[in-house]
C-alpha cells in the first residue's frame, strides 16, 4: 500500500484525498468530514456562484447541441442499450479485447486492485528504463493514486491536461471529473503559474493557456512514457479510444517511446460501429459539443510503414471491485458509465457543496453511487443521502443509468446491513400508531399543539434536521376534520 | 527491446472468474423511451446500425447536402474552410498563406495531394516519412526497414516541433459532426496533425461522408482487416475550458486547423 503523497492527494481544510483503502475501525469519519465541508462550502456564498457560473453556459450549449440529434431520447435508447449489452458480456468480450489488441501487437495486463495496477506500471516503467513520464487526463488513475506511487519511486511526472496540470501545481485531486480545476479563480491560476513556471503575471485565460502550453512542449519530446486512460475498449477490433479536446493525449501517446493505457474492466463495446453513436453522445451530454476536438482510436504500437509512434503499447485493465458492482444485478447499470459528467453539471447537490466535498475520486451523483461499492457502504452510505432525489441526473444520463433510484437502493441497503435502532423504533412506533385511528388523531392533536414550539425545545433526534430547515406553521385543523366539515357543507 | 510479461494469469483468471460469477444473475433490460424488447435479441430491441441511424445529428442525403452540412459544422467549430476548383488554386492559397505568415517550415508527408501544393512553396520543408522507408503513391509503406532509430526518432520529434504549419491528407471528412478522420498509415503518423501550430487538410470533395458509422466503415473497408494504429477523428481547432470554462483554442494541439477541399484533383 503506498502512502497518500500529502503534496499530490491533499484537498482544501487539509483533508486527505480519495483512498482506497477501507477507514479501519471508524465508519463515521468519511461521514462527519462530508457533513462538515457540506456545510462550509455552503455557507461560502462566493464560492457557490463563482461555481454556477462556471456551470451556466452548459446548458445553453448543451441544449443547442441536442437539438440538433433528430430525436436525442432515441439516441439514448441506442447508447443505452450498446452499454447494456456490452456489460452484460463482459465475460466474452474482455477475452477479445484481450485477444485482437494481443494481435495487434499490444499487450494486455490485468490488475485486481490498485496495488496490482500501480505495482504493473511500475515495472513498466522500470523495464522501459524510463525517467520522464507524460500523462493525459485520467479517472482511473487518481482513483488508484498512481501519481503518488510513481513520484515515490523517482519518475517526473507531468499532467499534460490543462486543468490537471493545474490541480498537481495546487497539489490537488480534480474538483470535477470532467472540469478538474473548475473551482479555481483565473487570478489564482497566474499566481501559481508565477511561482511555479517564473511566468508574468497576467488575467488573460488564453494567455494563461499558452504559458502552459510553451512549459508542455519540451516535455513531450523528451518524456520516455506516455500514460492515458481509455474511454472506450473496442472489442472486435482491439482499438481503445481516448477522447478529449487539447490535443495532450494525442501527444502523450503519440511521442514517448511507451504508451501505457489504464482502464477499468467496464469501458469495453463491442464493436467499432458502437461508438459512431457513443462519441457524440459523450460530447453532447458533457460539454455541450458535437464531438469533442479529438476522438482517437489506437490500436497498438506503431506499424510497419507509420513514420512515428510508440514501440510498445500496453493496455492495463482495472477491477478494483467493479467487478462488485457487476455482481449487484439492481445496479450493475452504473457500470454504463461514460463519465460525460452531465449528472454533475446538472446536479443541485454538487452545485451547493461542491466537488471537494464528497471525498471521492468520482463526485457528484454518479460518484454517490458506485463509491459505496467500490470503497465500502459502511463508510460511503451517508452520500446516498446527498440527494434531493430530484431526478435531475436521471434525465441527463446519456445512457439511461437510473442514478436517483440507485441512490435509494443504496439507502435500503446500507438499512438492511446495519439497521439504524432509532429509525426502526420511530418506524415501528408510527406503523403502530397509524393503524389505530383514535391514537393517530390523539397524536395529531399534540403535534399541532407543539409544533409550534418544537424549534426552540429541539427534540434529539429532530434537532439536527431542524438545522438546516424551518418546520411549516401548524394547521389549525386536521385534515380528517377539515374533510367531515367541508363534505357536511356540499 | 523486450517488454515484460503480462503480471501472471492468476489475475486475469480471478478477474474472469468474479465476472462471470457476477454475470450469473441476469440483470432487469434497460429502460427505454422508444423500443419495444424483441424475444429474438434477448429481449432487447433491434436498432438499426451504421450509417442507417435517422435519430443521430443529420449528414445529408445527397452529395451535396453533406457538403453544405459539412462545411457548416465545420465553420461552427472555428476551423477555416476552403473551396477550390482545384490543385492549382490549393496551391496559390498555399503559397499566399506561406507568405502572409511568414511561415519558416512546413511540414508534411508524402501523398499524392500533399505534393502539388509545395511545388512552389517559398519556405523549407520537413517531410515525415523520411525516415528509413520509402511510400508509394497512396501513402503506403513499400519497404520498411523496421522504423527509425531511438536517435532518428528523437530528431525527427524535434524537427516536426520546429515547424510553422503540417499538411496531411485525410481519409474521410464527416459532415454529421464537422469531423476530419485522419490515420497513422496516410496521413503521416501521429504526430504531424497534432504538434504543428496550424494544420492544414487538403481533401477531394468526394471524400466528405455523411456520418461517423461511414467514415469508420470506409476506413474499415480501405485497411481490410489491418485498422492502422491510429485513427482519429479532429473536430475543430484545439482547444480548452478549463479556465473558468472559457473557450481558448490551441491548447496543445494546432490552433488554426485550416481545411482545403478541391472538386477536382486531377488538374
Amino acid at each position: 500500500m503506498i502512502a497518500p503523497d500529502p503534496s499530490s492527494h491533499t484537498a482544501p481544510h487539509g483533508r486527505p484525498g480519495p483512498d482506497d483503502a477501507a477507514h479501519p475501525g471508524d465508519h463515521a469519519e468519511a461521514k462527519r468530514r462530508f457533513l462538515r465541508d457540506a456545510a462550509t462550502s455552503v455557507r461560502d456564498t462566493e464560492h457557490r456562484a463563482f461555481v454556477r457560473r462556471a456551470l451556466g453556459g452548459y446548458y445553453q450549449t448543451r441544449d443547442a447541441q441536442k437539438s440538433r440529434y433528430r430525436d436525442w431520447e432515441h439516441a439514448r435508447d441506442a447508447a443505452s442499450v450498446a452499454k447494456w449489452s456490452a456489460v452484460n458480456r463482459l465475460d466474452e468480450l474482455l477475452p477479445r479485447f484481450e485477444a485482437a489488441f494481443t494481435a495487434n501487437g499490444g499487450v494486455v495486463h490485468w490488475a485486481r486492485d490498485a496495488d496490482e495496477a500501480r505495482r504493473i506500471i511500475l515495472d513498466l516503467l522500470r523495464a522501459a528504463g524510463a525517467r520522464a513520464v507524460i500523462k493525459s487526463k485520467c479517472m482511473t488513475s487518481e482513483e488508484i493514486h498512481l501519481n503518488a506511487a510513481m513520484e515515490a519511486d523517482g519518475y517526473g511526472v507531468v499532467e499534460s491536461d490543462l486543468g490537471e496540470f493545474i490541480q498537481q501545481l495546487r497539489g490537488e485531486p480534480p474538483y470535477h471529473f470532467v472540469f478538474p480545476c473548475m473551482h479555481v479563480r483565473r487570478g489564482e491560476i497566474s499566481d501559481l503559474f508565477t511561482r511555479h513556471l517564473g511566468s508574468p503575471p497576467t488575467d488573460d485565460p488564453e494567455e494563461l493557456t499558452m504559458i502552459a502550453r510553451r512549459h508542455m512542449r519540451r516535455l513531450y519530446v523528451e518524456a520516455d512514457v506516455g500514460i492515458t486512460g481509455a474511454n472506450f475498449l473496442v472489442a472486435e477490433t482491439g482499438q481503445i479510444s481516448i477522447t478529449e479536446n487539447e490535443g495532450n493525449a494525442r501527444l502523450t501517446a503519440g511521442l514517448p517511446r511507451v504508451h501505457i493505457a489504464l482502464a477499468g474492466i467496464e469501458k469495453v463495446v463491442e464493436r467499432l460501429d458502437d461508438l459512431a453513436v457513443l462519441l457524440p453522445m459523450l460530447a453532447t451530454a458533457g460539454t455541450g459539443q458535437p464531438l469533442t476536438c479529438y476522438n482517437t482510436l489506437y490500436s497498438g504500437p506503431r506499424r510497419p510503414g507509420e513514420c512515428d509512434g510508440p514501440e510498445e503499447m500496453h493496455v492495463v485493465l482495472l477491477d478494483n471491485r467493479r467487478t462488485a458492482i457487476l455482481a449487484d444485478p439492481e445496479q450493475r447499470d452504473s457500470l454504463h458509465c461514460i463519465r460525460c459528467g452531465a449528472c454533475l453539471n446538472v446536479c443541485p447537490i454538487f452545485k451547493n457543496v461542491g466537488g471537494f466535498t464528497y471525498g471521492t475520486t468520482y463526485q457528484g451523483p454518479i460518484g454517490s453511487v458506485i463509491t459505496p461499492h467500490l470503497r465500502g457502504l459502511a463508510d460511503w452510505n451517508h452520500l446516498s443521502g446527498a440527494s434531493s432525489l430530484c431526478g435531475a441526473c436521471t434525465d441527463a444520463c446519456p445512457v439511461r443509468i437510473d442514478i436517483h433510484h440507485h441512490l435509494l437502493h443504496n439507502r435500503r441497503n446500507a438499512a438492511r446491513c446495519a439497521p439504524h435502532r432509532w429509525e426502526r423504533l420511530g418506524h415501528r412506533l408510527f406503523a403502530f400508531v397509524a393503524a389505530r385511528p383514535w391514537l393517530f388523531a390523539l397524536a395529531g392533536r399534540v403535534g399541532r399543539l407543539t409544533l409550534p414550539v418544537a424549534k426552540w425545545l429541539r427534540p434529539p433526534l429532530l434537532a439536527q434536521w431542524l438545522d438546516s430547515r424551518d418546520l411549516p406553521p401548524a394547521p389549525r385543523h386536521s385534515f380528517r376534520s377539515q374533510w367531515s366539515f367541508r363534505g357536511r357543507r356540499s | 527491446m523486450s517488454a515484460p510479461a503480462p503480471a501472471g494469469r492468476s489475475a486475469r483468471d480471478t478477474i474472469l472468474a468474479r465476472v462471470r460469477e457476477a454475470l450469473a444473475a441476469p440483470a432487469p433490460l434497460p429502460h427505454l423511451a422508444h423500443h419495444a424488447p424483441q424475444p429474438a435479441a434477448g429481449g432487447l430491441p433491434i436498432l438499426s446500425t451504421g450509417a442507417s441511424r435517422p435519430w443521430l445529428p443529420d449528414g445529408g442525403d445527397t452529395p451535396a447536402e453533406t457538403m453544405n452540412i459539412f462545411v457548416e459544422n465545420l465553420g461552427k467549430l472555428r476551423a477555416v474552410v476552403h473551396r477550390l476548383p482545384d490543385m492549382s488554386a490549393a496551391a496559390d492559397l498555399v503559397f499566399t498563406l506561406t507568405r502572409e505568415r511568414d511561415w519558416r517550415r512546413i511540414a508534411h508527408h508524402r501523398h499524392p495531394l500533399v505534393a502539388p501544393l509545395l511545388a512552389g512553396v517559398p519556405c523549407a520543408t520537413y517531410c515525415v516519412d523520411d525516415h528509413g522507408h520509402c511510400v508509394d503513391d497512396h501513402g503506403h509503406c513499400v519497404d520498411d526497414h523496421g522504423g527509425p532509430s531511438g536517435a532518428e526518432s528523437a530528431a525527427a520529434k524535434d524537427a516536426l516541433e520546429g515547424c510553422d504549419a503540417g499538411i496531411t491528407g485525410c481519409e474521410a471528412l464527416v459532415a454529421q459532426t464537422g469531423s476530419i478522420l485522419v490515420s497513422s498509415a496516410t496521413c503521416g503518423g501521429r504526430g504531424l496533425s497534432v504538434l504543428p501550430p496550424v494544420h492544414l487538410v487538403i481533401a477531394t470533395a468526394d471524400q466528405v461522408v455523411a456520418t461517423l458509422g461511414d467514415a469508420l466503415e470506409e476506413a474499415r473497408q480501405r485497411h481490410a482487416g489491418r485498422l492502422p494504429s491510429m485513427l482519429s477523428f479532429i473536430t475543430g481547432p484545439s482547444r480548452t475550458g478549463d479556465i473558468e470554462r472559457i473557450l481558448v483554442l490551441g491548447a496543445h494541439g494546432p490552433r488554426e486547423l485550416i481545411v482545403i477541399i478541391v472538386d477536382d484533383a486531377r488538374a
